[in-house]
């Protein structure tokens, strides 16, 4: 029987806040670091199979297309991690207090929220300046 | 008629509310998602260090690093802890988005299916590279 009854006012009624995005990104990095996992999946098997599947593998990874992927996931693994750990503050009960939530002055949430993106940024361009200088050291 | 469906005359719509309601459970998905979260934490950090140290392995140097004996056991840990971790989260991206029944059940039991099928597929390969050195041959 389809549900014909009204729903209730949905996302368009609020004011857009960070968290927001820290809620949509945290998913849509869960669902892509799916990917990621099988592809972790694929290496540790082509390494288990021959050296032929590993470096199919390899060449996967090296490749363009292969690069742009592993970058996102590099962001996506960081991103999930940093709001991961905020996850858990909040389950042990962090920042839910009444003055945390006080509309008059800035709630903290605000501030790491924008705090946990930057964050992840920061440690990917860190991570990827780390192996692009070791790729560029190993092939010269 | 009554406005609610499955109510017949003066029964209460309770009557096939019994089991359609909270489930009981759900308490251990919570908390088996925090547990693997936690892990997975050190396990990624270590995993980023272990990747960014194979960038140009050989194929012998990488069969040699997953058989040193820390690093077979923390990537079975990590296979185990990101396969069931990745499904509870897909488990509730699916009964979030996908309202089709049959749809959902499939997509419920082909999830189960695949997760545990990598995540032992991982263990399998892990094994087999640690324990003869050369692989499945």
């Amino acid at each position: 029987m389809p549900n014909t009854r009204p729903l209730s006012p949905h996302l368009g009624i609020y004011r857009w806040r960070v968290n927001m995005l820290q809620s949509t990104l945290h998913r849509l990095t869960g669902l892509f670091l799916s990917l990621g996992a099988l592809l972790v999946a694929w290496s540790l098997i082509a390494a288990a199979t021959s050296g032929t599947a590993w470096d199919v593998f390899a060449g996967f990874c090296g490749s363009w297309i292969g690069m742009i992927l592993l970058f996102l996931w590099t962001w996506s693994l960081l991103f999930h991690l940093c709001n991961g750990c905020y996850h858990l503050l909040h389950d042990m009960g962090r920042d839910f207090g009444p003055p945390r939530r006080d509309r008059t002055h800035a709630p903290v949430y605000w501030k790491t929220g924008v705090g946990v993106i930057a964050a992840s940024i920061v440690l990917t361009v860190l991570v990827w300046i780390i192996l692009l200088v070791r790729i560029g050291g190993g092939a010269a | 008629m009554s406005a609610y469906p499955g109510q017949e005359g003066l029964r209460a719509p309770l009557k096939v509310a019994r089991g359609n309601g909270a489930s009981g459970t759900g308490v251990p998905h919570w908390w088996v998602q925090r547990v693997t979260a936690v892990a997975l934490i050190p396990l990624s950090i270590w995993f980023l260090f272990l990747v960014g140290g194979l960038l140009h392995a050989t194929y012998p140097e990488v069969l040699a690093s997953i058989a040193q004996p820390v690093h077979a056991i923390l990537l079975i840990v990590l296979s185990v802890c990101l396969f069931w971790h990745g499904a509870l989260g897909l488990q509730v991206v699916i009964e979030d988005y996908v309202h089709t029944r049959w749809l959902e059940l499939t997509l419920q039991i082909a999830l189960r299916f695949g997760a545990s099928l990598a995540a032992l597929a991982c263990v399998m390969a892990v094994l087999s590279v640690w324990l003869t050195g050369t692989g499945y041959y």
